[in-house]
């Protein structure tokens, strides 16, 4: 055991350090739940911005949802949208600043419902930002109630027997949606509950921010998450109900590279 | 033979205990303490630490960013 320590003692040194958290990441705790996925993906933004060195010139949208706070955590320039119009003043920063990286962050309730305008008409257009789309079928913040995206049958707060899609309509699939509009240049569903995910998730998020230099449209980067408060589950149990029913549903993988389908929608 | 190790540390007051790390783990070295941080979660701490080789699964998976992952490589 004191062999060991001593082994400790000289790998926990500053000098061997693989991985730590990023300086773009302000201190303030995360207020998500244990488990979460918002952290992940806030994490590996910033891991980005950070890599790419563009913290001064890169402007974030925070949207209404659990990551309303994200420009509490995010240590670069952010702007607060009204519920769903991220994409709407994203296009007006962009705008102004055309050599800015300009993105947005929303959830499934922000960018699939009472945002689904401002997000079709900003990917039609071809507004050259990032959209980084946190789909965890639910709307978290507010206590778990049905979303366009939740599944069929999959219980929420206000469809406790399941989601009927007689009475309440399908899950709307905005990325294979989105992807056959000429404005998007890369359309992509990733995600970010295992150490593979979250690797395939880092690519994606830096191809949108290196795709705004060539100004050919909109990058699109859904990714499927967690709500286990909003879901009922433990983290783990969470993720393991997303592998076998929200991944089967809104299956990973890019969709539109380069402003070519890649992939039938 | 050369022989890499590794090492994580843990920012224990910051753990929420969520238990994802523990689950990325390919060499089984993190376990939930019984203790609990002064917010009340049971953080994680490395049981196995000779098995840890700093392939920075668990630091990719965490939610609040609270793992540091060292590796340095032996000569023995
Ligand atoms: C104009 C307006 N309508 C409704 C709300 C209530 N509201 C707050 S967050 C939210 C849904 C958030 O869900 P989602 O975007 O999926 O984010 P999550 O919390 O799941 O990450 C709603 C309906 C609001 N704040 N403003
Ligand atoms: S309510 Fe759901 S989306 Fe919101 S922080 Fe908790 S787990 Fe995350
Ligand atoms: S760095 Fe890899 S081996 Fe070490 S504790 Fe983390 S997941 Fe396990
Ligand atoms: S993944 Fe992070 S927050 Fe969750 S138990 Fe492990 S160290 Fe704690
Ligand atoms: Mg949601």
């Amino acid at each position: 055991m004191e062999k060991e320590n001593l082994r400790l003692d000289e790998i926990i040194r500053e000098e061997n350090i693989v991985f730590h958290k990023t300086s773009l990441l302000t201190d303030k705790v995360f207020s998500y739940c244990p488990g979460c996925g918002h952290g992940v993906v806030h994490r590996v933004i910033m891991e980005i911005i950070e890599e790419l060195g563009i913290q001064s010139d890169t402007i974030g949208i925070s949207p209404v949802g659990c990551s309303v706070f994200a420009y509490d955590f995010m240590n670069i320039d952010m702007q607060q949208a009204a519920h769903g119009r991220a994409p709407a003043v994203a296009t007006g920063i962009k705008r102004c600043w055309p050599e800015k990286y300009v993105f947005t962050y929303q959830g499934d309730g922000d960018l699939a419902a009472i945002g689904t305008s401002e997000t079709i008409h900003a990917c039609n257009r071809g507004e050259n930002i990032a959209i980084f789309f946190i789909n965890n079928g639910i709307y978290g913040m507010t206590g778990g109630q049905m979303a366009p995206t939740t599944l069929s049958g999959m219980k929420s707060s206000t469809t406790p027997y399941g989601r009927d899609t007689m009475l309440m309509g399908n899950p709307i699939k905005m990325t294979e949606l989105v992807a056959t509009l000429p404005g998007t240049y890369f359309v992509t569903r990733q995600a970010v509950h295992t150490a593979l995910y979250v690797r395939k998730f880092k690519k994606a998020a830096r191809m949108a921010f290196e795709n705004q230099k060539l100004k050919k449209g909109l990058s699109f980067i859904e990714v499927v998450s967690n709500c286990n408060s909003g879901w009922k589950m433990s983290p783990l149990q969470a993720n393991r109900w997303m592998e076998e029913n929200m991944l089967a549903f809104y299956p990973p993988g890019d969709i539109k590279i380069n402003g070519e389908l890649i992939k039938k929608t | 033979m050369a022989k890499i190790k590794g090492a994580i540390v843990i920012d224990v007051e910051r753990c929420k205990g969520c238990e994802l790390c523990m689950d990325s783990c390919p060499t089984d070295v993190i376990r939930m303490e019984k203790k609990v941080n002064g917010k009340g979660y049971h953080y994680a701490y490395m049981e196995n630490p000779e098995n840890c080789t700093g392939c920075i699964n668990c630091a990719l998976v965490c939610p609040d960013a609270v793992i540091t992952v060292y590796r340095k490589k032996f000569e023995d």
